[in-house]
């Protein structure tokens, strides 16, 4: 899956009340999913999941997305510490971060 | 406050005073040029040294928007001349835009102690007052392009004069500038509104307000009058660059009767020949008219073989630019104010068209009758970067080296040319008027270019040299408001000069007119728009006429 | 609250690059804060509203208050004894506080980037190679009829965007507002920003060079065959539809976010869009502007320009600047180790830097100076709380079309603000550099002590 994350009103509301506090935590753990896929994992709104890729891991929330709106294979998340730990450190010569565009495989947590 | 110092034994050159050489004591209190010091002020002695008054660049482009894009667009032209931090300065980078550190410091070991940027959209006074901030040594001030304000031209078509001379003065105001800045007046709605298109003729009215550049010109001439600005509308004619475009430059010209206009960078103004085809030389048709009319005052915009990058409000003028580089190129448009255009350029010797254009600016140096009036210029950095002035200085002093030169590019162009027949060389006297007292007097500027009693402390002190490109090149000292911020070739200390500026009186009615042109057509409000005094820090007004009634 | 309200007419928001200037802002002056922001956007009223004054430290050495004097000597000495000391953040402060911020660096021969060079970097870079086309925002407002959207989402990152500049706004040759605009949005995702487009262009993700290389080859003539569909997602009669309209406008702008440079193919995506807008003004007038994030990110990339002559990513080790992104910008020196100091203003690159970055940056002595609680200021060894730009203090900033505004505060901090503080480091700093150079040997002696600069 390519995961693209991005910014939100809401991760930007929430980033003023403070980075440390709970609603801008939430927010930047919340994964959106194309519904289909979610299916096939046998994911419902509110499960968490796990992202992996060769950099690392992080545990989100996902909800769904219809495929009109977010096409099956991609995966969008607010910018924030969950984020970063998928993020690759090269940055090619260009002192840029691929941070919109990240392969990663995606389980679901304890179920 | 200042120590005070003396100087001594050197050889003075104050065309402003009628001194050609002469050894003279000067003395120095408070950043002044005063008539006596006490005995236990501190002592140069310039023996075997000339001195003169502080340079001043009348046409520059040295800080704001489009000099930061320009610098922004070219570390090519950066890496490969760094300017390094001493204990007291500060670094920087070079090449023909360099940053604002470098600029300063460049310009002071030019033995330049003052320079005006030529072309401010007023929504960028704020930007370049912030550059200003951070550029050393030299005292600077701005012409603010109002040529083709889109409020003014309503005004001009509607015929309500008395309100243009209002809206001007309150723009100046607003943008603490020197005087009016006009660039290929009429030419930037074509260019924004028609496809990229352009005026061409003076009497060619636009289709949107349905005046001519002529109608333009006219106007800002009468206002700047009638407010008695110390330096009149500085104008940048129509069709920059085109073969053929002299016959426009002498028209404009002609517009102004005799009342007082500047025409800037002429040389690039001065193109004989049929428009798309290789121009000839109108440099002495050009100089004679100039010769004639004391109410015009120009200066040359002199090409020099190079790296340059070509920067200016003339938006179109820059896209030719970029027909023949078809490299990188930089189109800015300012709302209601202005065009800018940005192209990296280099002038080659053995190009047709770049070596007649360092011929005819020659020609109109070396046929020119009166050194106050065509004074020294490289539209830096459009015809050349301001570090090449020594050389430049060199050509026109130095008839044997200039005969080299001649040699070195494209004969099919120096054969259009009547360089090779004038033996004319300048004399330290009439550089001292081409570089200090005649910008000054252009300029208005009572206390700079001269060295008589009342005067600013700006003194430039070189070593008496045969070569006069390293003569100019590196002053021994140099001498700002008093401070000897370069001494025995090197920088003693860190400091940052003034910012020039004047304030017209307006009627402040004015505002309830210009108040709802905001509201529609800008992207800021009205109450952010004028510069505070906040930006000026050190500065100075340098009063109008009107203030003195 | 209390019936102390002042109200400080054309405030400016300093929250995203749009850089409102038209804020009513309601000040309870007592309480010391904001109760109410008229025209502000949902963004803006956050900004606003929570920009409370906190109980907190103003300065603190590893957690524990200190004095700001002492804070500010523990600052100064870290960053003069570090080898390879780097400098970033900076897009959240006035220009006034980043000029202190490249003068320290000049004067610690440091590092200084900017938040640039992780977002709209790569559009730096493009614009090196290609130039840029472009235009401050009134003139869209007054004269654009095709308005394109490329990898952005400004309903939700610049909420007035469309309302204030280049939409909905009637100006001089756009007396019917959006009625006489086309709007176009080019994005992988359907977004909030999706229904104000009258055309919706939806490239495969990782595709956009791909679709804007096309889109160059249609405006220089050149044929296309249908494969481009399968390639990139993107029909080709809707991209012939696109170069038509894009050939024909009076006045078109190619508005570009993230969603180009944070991707794949980063700089080459924005160099291919500012070429393809600098090819258009063959035909038209054609201008392009990257939507630019934070609030003064234009202004640090305008001061450490003209005080170094490059945009960010800037090295002073060898006494002069030097640029190279990939080497001096932040992501690198910190993940190759390189960076044995840090100077952070106005930045939280602990909760947003990739991980190795991040691991780095928690092992070595970090000075940060925030306006609240971050991820980084948890870390830091100095700890300053400042004022906020905008909200408590005056300053200038720059809008994303580069035009400079003036800021009126609201109501006084009792947290210095980023300029002092800076400024403070800066005298202190090249006092203690000036002493190395003297140790040294040096003979050159000031006559005169940096005369009138503070």
């Amino acid at each position: 899956m390519i995961l693209v994350p991005g910014r939100s009103s809401k991760q930007g509301t929430s980033l003023n009340h403070g980075k440390l506090k709970q609603e801008y935590i939430d927010v930047t753990s919340t994964l959106e999913m194309n519904q289909d896929d979610m299916a096939k994992l046998k994911l419902v709104d509110g499960d968490s999941v796990r992202l992996k890729n060769d950099v690392g891991e992080t545990i989100v929330n996902c909800i769904g997305k219809k495929p009109e709106d977010l096409p099956s294979g991609m995966l969008f998340i607010p910018y924030g510490p969950p984020s970063s730990q998928l993020m690759e450190s090269d940055t090619a010569g260009s002192g840029m971060p691929l941070s919109k565009h990240m392969e990663v495989e995606i389980e679901k947590v304890g179920g | 406050m200042t120590a005070s110092l003396r100087i001594i034994n050197g050889r003075v050159y104050d065309p402003a005073n009628g001194i050609d050489g002469e050894i003279k004591e000067l003395c120095i209190k408070d950043a002044k040029i005063v008539d006596s010091v006490d005995d236990d002020a501190s002592v140069i002695n310039a023996h075997g040294m000339v001195i003169m008054p502080g340079g001043i660049d009348i046409h520059c482009h040295i800080a704001g928007p489009k000099v930061n894009m320009a610098r922004k667009l070219q570390p090519e032209d950066k890496r490969h001349d760094p300017h390094p931090a001493t204990p007291f300065t500060r670094s920087g980078t070079g090449g023909s835009v360099p940053s604002t550190f470098a600029t300063g410091y460049r310009y002071a070991t030019l033995g330049y102690t003052t320079a005006f940027d030529a072309a401010v959209p007023p929504l960028a006074a704020r930007h370049v007052l912030e550059e200003f901030h951070d550029t050393p040594v030299i005292d600077k001030g701005y012409y603010v392009v109002l040529g083709n304000n889109v409020f003014m031209h309503q005004l001009i078509k509607e015929g309500r004069k008395e309100e243009l001379k209002h809206a001007i003065a309150w723009w100046l105001n607003a943008s603490k500038g020197y005087t009016p800045k006009i660039v290929n007046p009429g030419g930037d709605e074509p260019w924004k509104g028609k496809k990229n298109s352009n005026v061409h003729d003076i009497d060619e009215k636009d289709t949107v307000f349905e005046i001519s550049p002529r109608d333009i010109i006219d106007a800002f001439i009468d206002v700047a009058n009638e407010l008695g600005l110390p330096h009149p509308p500085h104008l940048h004619c129509n069709n920059l660059g085109h073969s053929g475009n002299f016959e426009t430059t002498i028209e404009t010209m002609k517009t102004a009767g005799d009342r007082r206009l500047h025409i800037a960078h002429i040389q690039f103004h001065s193109y004989a020949g049929k428009l798309g085809e290789n121009p000839l030389s109108a440099g002495r048709e050009i100089v004679e008219y100039v010769n004639a009319h004391p109410n015009i005052s120009t200066d040359v915009g002199q090409v020099m073989f190079g790296k340059s990058t070509v920067m200016t409000a003339d938006a179109p003028s820059a896209y030719l630019t970029r027909g023949y580089t078809h490299s990188k190129w930089i189109n800015a448009d300012t709302e209601n104010e202005s065009g800018c255009g940005i192209a990296p350029y280099t002038y080659q010797e053995h190009v047709y068209t770049n070596a007649l254009q360092w011929a005819i600016g020659l020609e109109i140096f070396l046929l020119s009758k009166d050194p106050w009036r065509i004074v020294f210029s490289t539209d830096s950095p459009n015809g050349a970067s301001f570090t090449s002035y020594p050389k430049l200085v060199k050509l026109l002093m130095d008839k044997s080296y200039r005969d080299e030169e001649i040699s070195r590019v494209n004969q099919r162009a120096m054969n259009k040319s009547i360089l090779r027949e004038i033996d004319r060389e300048y004399s330290l006297y009439e550089i001292a008027i081409i570089t200090r007292a005649g910008p000054a007097r252009c300029l208005g500027l009572k206390n700079k270019g001269h060295l008589g009693i009342g005067a600013d402390a700006d003194i430039t002190i070189y070593d008496d040299q045969e070569d006069k490109e390293l003569m100019f090149n590196a002053p021994r000292y140099v001498i700002k408001s008093g401070h000897a911020v370069i001494a025995d070739f090197e920088f003693t200390t860190d400091y940052y000069g003034k910012t020039l500026h004047i304030q017209p009186e307006f009627d402040q009615s004015i505002e309830d007119s210009i108040r709802p042109f905001f509201d529609d057509y800008y992207s800021v409000r009205f109450d952010n728009y004028a510069v505070t005094d906040y930006y000026l820090h050190d500065h100075e007004y340098i009063p109008t006429k009107q203030d003195a009634l | 609250m209390t019936d102390n309200i002042k109200i400080v007419e054309n405030a400016t928001c300093t929250f995203c690059g749009c850089v409102c200037d038209d804020m009513d802002l309601h000040v309870d002056v007592e309480e010391k804060k904001i109760v109410k922001a008229k025209n502000a956007c949902v963004l803006g009223r956050a900004w606003f509203a929570e920009h409370t004054i906190e109980d907190a430290p103003a300065a603190m050495i590893d957690g524990k208050e200190v004095s700001i004097e002492e804070a500010i000597e523990e600052a100064a000495q870290t960053l003069v004894k570090a080898k390879f000391p780097i400098t970033y953040g900076l897009s959240d402060t006035t220009c006034e506080a980043q000029r202190q911020a490249v003068a320290i660096s000049d004067f610690v021969k440091g590092t200084i980037d900017t938040t640039t060079s992780v977002c709209h970097g790569p559009s730096g870079l493009a614009f090196q190679g290609v130039g840029e086309s472009t235009s401050t925002l009134g003139e869209v407002k007054n004269r654009a009829d095709l308005v394109i959207y490329w990898g952005g989402n400004p309903a939700e990152s610049h909420p007035r965007h469309f309302g204030r500049y280049a939409v909905t706004p009637k100006g001089m040759f756009t007396p019917g507002g959006k009625k006489d605009r086309t709007v176009v949005l080019v994005d992988v995702r359907k977004t909030k920003s999706s229904p104000v487009a009258d055309i919706l262009v939806r490239p495969k993700p990782g595709k956009d060079f791909e679709v804007l290389w096309a889109l160059r080859a249609l405006v220089k003539g050149k044929t296309l065959s249908n494969d481009i569909e399968k390639d990139t997602g993107v029909p080709l009669d809707v991209l012939k539809d696109l170069v038509e309209r894009m050939k024909n406008c009076r006045f078109g702008v190619l508005f570009f976010g993230m969603g180009l440079t944070m991707t794949r193919g980063r700089h080459f995506n924005s160099g291919a869009l500012l070429a393809l807008a600098n090819d258009l003004n063959e035909f038209t007038h054609f201008v392009a502007k990257p939507v630019r994030g934070h609030g003064n990110v234009t202004g640090a990339d305008n001061v450490v320009s003209w005080q170094t002559g490059y945009p960010f990513g800037v090295n002073f080790s060898r006494g002069y600047p030097r640029f190279n992104p990939g080497e001096f910008t932040t992501v690198d020196t910190l993940s190759n180790g390189h960076a044995d100091a840090a100077l952070i203003i106005a930045s939280d690159p602990a909760s947003n830097f990739p991980k190795k970055a991040i691991d780095h940056l928690k092992r070595i002595p970090i000075i940060v100076l925030d306006t609240k609680s971050t991820e980084t200021t948890k870390d830091a060894h100095v700890a300053f709380r400042t004022a906020t730009y905008g909200i408590n203090t005056t300053g200038t900033v720059y809008r994303m079309d580069d035009v400079a505004i003036t800021l009126r505060p609201a109501f006084e901090s009792p947290f210095p603000d980023d300029e002092t503080i800076l400024t403070g480091i800066r005298k202190r700093v090249h006092e203690l550099m000036l002493a190395k150079h003297k140790a040294h040997g040096a003979s050159g002696e000031a006559k005169v002590a940096s005369p009138s600069k503070d």
